[in-house]
């Protein structure tokens, strides 16, 4: 057994020295979180929540793991991982919008679909059981950077979320989702589709995790499993309710939790901390995020303010 | 008096068109794929119920002449598939339980995938020392049923004081336990001959089966008799009163003198019991394994699964025993679907998800009247 080494200073220092490392680290963790969440909140802002997330981010990591590989294209890939979002976004707007069904029932439905699609759909087209790796064909290529490659989606995620605010704060269109949001009965009056608006936001969120889940399966993790998404919806789902429906605060949030994902992953991999930590103890590391995750709602929750009509169907009189 | 029987065959005749869309899909699916739907379904039903002739001719032979000479001649096997369809059922009827009680109270409790875990490492942890049988049975029970109850207060505490919602703390919570388990398998609860499960439950604590060489114990009793007391609670009680009326209308029922953090704390936690009981009849009560593995794998998804078991049973106690029965032959025909039709046996979980998602809509039977009036 090897005597541990490191004191307090020792670990920050390691911490230190991997700190480029780690801030590349979580720039990639940061993307499929960040997409999801900042998708949701335009979403939500519309009225029309969406814990179907989750599943989202599966079953477009499956189709575009598929579609890259049929077509040796990532391109290819990443539009049909938004094209899948979409298209659940629509089935899921179908239900709560025109049908007035209750959007989280919807949601959980959307993820139990994706579990068993998922897992299915692995074995019929692979024949292998829950796992298939991504050829390099099917791989989004990499940017060469001064932190390393990174991923193209990177920047692109940082974009989206500047204009996805901007969309919202700055356009006609983002001041209609608002209203639909708030008081869709006004919109009514004034002219304004309560549906097809309702229809854009939530089609609109759900591509975004579509995109998410492609990023997942051909470019970051380059495989696909039953349970490649890990949770990361439902983290996305908590960091809507940290950012207070604001996709600049959503990016910010992503990239914390980007960071808290990291920082379990890397002390679980430095061997200097090894002998210091209890057998075992990595299952405490991977605790992490889901805790950070919790506190971080429970204080940012107080000023919090959600849409007035938030999962409710709009009937008119 | 028409409209009163159409109040309880509306759910029936809407839940039957769910599962009929349900199984639509999933043979549209297999169909994209080349598999054989007719077939994979006839095995499915083949592997959770058998055929009615050998069930009856066990069921009488069982009557005539008791156990042993019924499987001396091998009969008695006829109950097989139906009893592994009702093993299957026992834990998925309590954390059906869990969800229904949350949608009764207006909360989405999706807490009991991690109860669950909680649950069943109580119940392993209660056979680290020893007790006399029968004891040892209840004091596990308690353990699990107290485990999980607690392993729900953060849920009900932060949304009492911070307003968090259940969704997300329960999901967070699922994960935490999750690891959590991890932990306890490999250190405290571990088997130290075999590190890939806890130790086993002792003999003093074991439910053990009902009939030989099937899996079918006393559990299943254990569940029902859980699910009675929880339609005695919620229909027969001033608490369940309380939560069902903070259910339908939470700011009528402020003005009607009702708290609802109280409700809402009393549904947490209800809801954590039955999930914690989930895990203690998986582990005290479902032979062989009669431990807890070193993944989870022998209580993944039963809280999830549960999801789907109040939703098909309506919310409601007695409903949940009924889904509980039809998704335990779904999980216990997806084998023989798998070697009968080749067919992945997560085939049956995208049924589930299509016939939640058609469940989702309020006025199911209404709609063809929607696309009619649309059309006209």
């Amino acid at each position: 057994m090897q005597e541990c080494t490191v004191n307090f200073v020792g670990f920050l220092s390691l911490l230190w020295n991997s700190a480029p490392d780690l801030l590349r680290l979580a720039l990639i963790a940061m993307v499929p979180i960040t997409l999801t969440s900042v998708g949701e909140v335009f979403s939500e802002k519309s009225g029309i929540v969406n814990i179907g997330l989750e599943g989202i981010l599966l079953i477009s990591a499956f189709t575009s793991l598929w579609a890259a590989e049929v077509t040796s294209s990532p391109w290819i890939g990443l539009l049909a991982g938004l094209g899948t979002g979409a298209l659940i976004g629509w089935i899921h707007g179908l239900i709560a919008i025109p049908l007035k069904g209750d959007q989280v029932i919807s949601g959980i439905g959307i993820n139990l679909f994706a579990l068993g699609f998922v897992a299915f759909g692995i074995m019929a087209v692979w024949k292998s059981a829950g796992y298939h790796q991504a050829p390099p064909a099917a791989r989004v290529p990499a940017l060469q950077t001064p932190l390393g490659d990174l991923s193209p989606l990177i920047p692109a995620t940082i974009l989206i979320a500047i204009l996805t605010w901007f969309l919202l704060n700055k356009t006609v269109l983002g001041l209609r989702v608002k209203a639909v949001g708030e008081n869709p009965e006004a919109t009514d009056v004034a002219g304004i589709s309560v549906e097809r608006t309702r229809f854009f936001a939530v089609i609109y969120g759900a591509s975004l995790a579509g995109l998410g889940g492609a990023y997942l399966s051909i470019d970051w993790l380059s495989t696909i499993t039953k349970e490649l998404s890990a949770g990361r919806g439902f983290i996305a789902l908590a960091n809507v309710v940290f950012s207070g429906l604001n996709p600049l605060l959503a990016l910010l949030g992503g990239f914390l939790f980007g960071v808290f994902d990291t920082l379990a992953l890397w002390i679980d991999t430095v061997s200097e901390l090894k002998p210091c930590l209890p057998f075992a103890f990595h299952n405490f590391v991977k605790m992490l995020p889901y805790i950070a995750t919790l506190a971080v709602v429970a204080v940012a929750i107080g000023h919090a303010r959600f849409p007035k009509q938030s999962g409710q169907p709009y009937r008119r009189e | 008096m028409r409209t009163k029987l159409w109040g309880w065959f509306k759910p029936l005749v809407e839940g039957l068109f769910a599962a009929l869309l349900g199984f639509g899909i999933g043979a549209v699916l297999m169909l994209l794929w080349k598999y054989d739907p007719v077939k994979a379904y006839l095995a499915l039903f083949q592997g959770a119920f058998g055929d009615f002739g050998s069930i009856g001719k066990a069921l009488s032979c069982l009557l005539s002449q008791g156990i042993d000479a019924c499987k001396e001649t091998g009969v008695i096997y006829g109950l097989y598939e139906l009893t592994n369809t009702l093993t299957n059922a026992t834990p998925l009827i309590l954390t059906g339980l869990t969800f229904a009680i949350g949608i009764r109270a207006g909360l989405f409790n999706i807490g009991a995938e991690g109860q669950v875990y909680i649950g069943a490492m109580a119940a392993v942890a209660a056979s680290l020392f020893s007790l006399p049988p029968g004891l040892h049975v209840l004091v596990s029970i308690l353990f699990a049923l107290i485990a999980g109850a607690l392993w729900s207060l953060p849920v009900a505490l932060l949304k009492a004081t911070r307003g968090v919602h259940e969704v997300i703390s329960t999901i967070m919570l699922n994960w935490v336990g999750r690891y959590l388990a991890y932990y306890l398998i490999a250190t405290a609860l571990v088997d130290p001959n075999r590190a890939e499960k806890s130790i086993s439950i002792a003999q003093s604590a074991r439910l053990l089966p009902i009939l030989p060489g099937m899996d079918l114990t006393a559990s299943l009793l254990v569940s029902v008799l859980f699910a009675g007391i929880i339609y005695w609670i919620l229909w027969q009680t001033a608490l369940g009163y309380e939560i069902r009326a903070v259910g339908l209308n939470p700011d009528a029922s402020r003005y009607g003198g009702i708290r609802p953090t109280r409700t809402m704390i009393a549904s947490f936690v209800l809801g954590g019991l039955a999930a914690g009981l989930a895990g203690a009849t998986q582990i005290l009560g479902r032979p062989p394994t009669y431990a807890l593995y070193e993944d989870l794998s022998n209580v993944m998804n039963l809280g999830f699964d549960g999801i789907a078991v109040a939703l098909i049973g309506r919310n409601h106690p007695l409903g949940a025993i009924v889904a509980a029965i039809f998704m335990g032959g779904l999980s216990a025909g997806s084998n023989q679907m798998q070697i009968a039709a080749q067919v992945p046996l997560e085939m049956v979980r995208v049924v589930q998800g299509a016939i939640i998602l058609t469940l989702a809509i309020p006025e199911l039977l209404s709609i063809f009247k929607i696309f009619r009036r649309k059309r006209g």
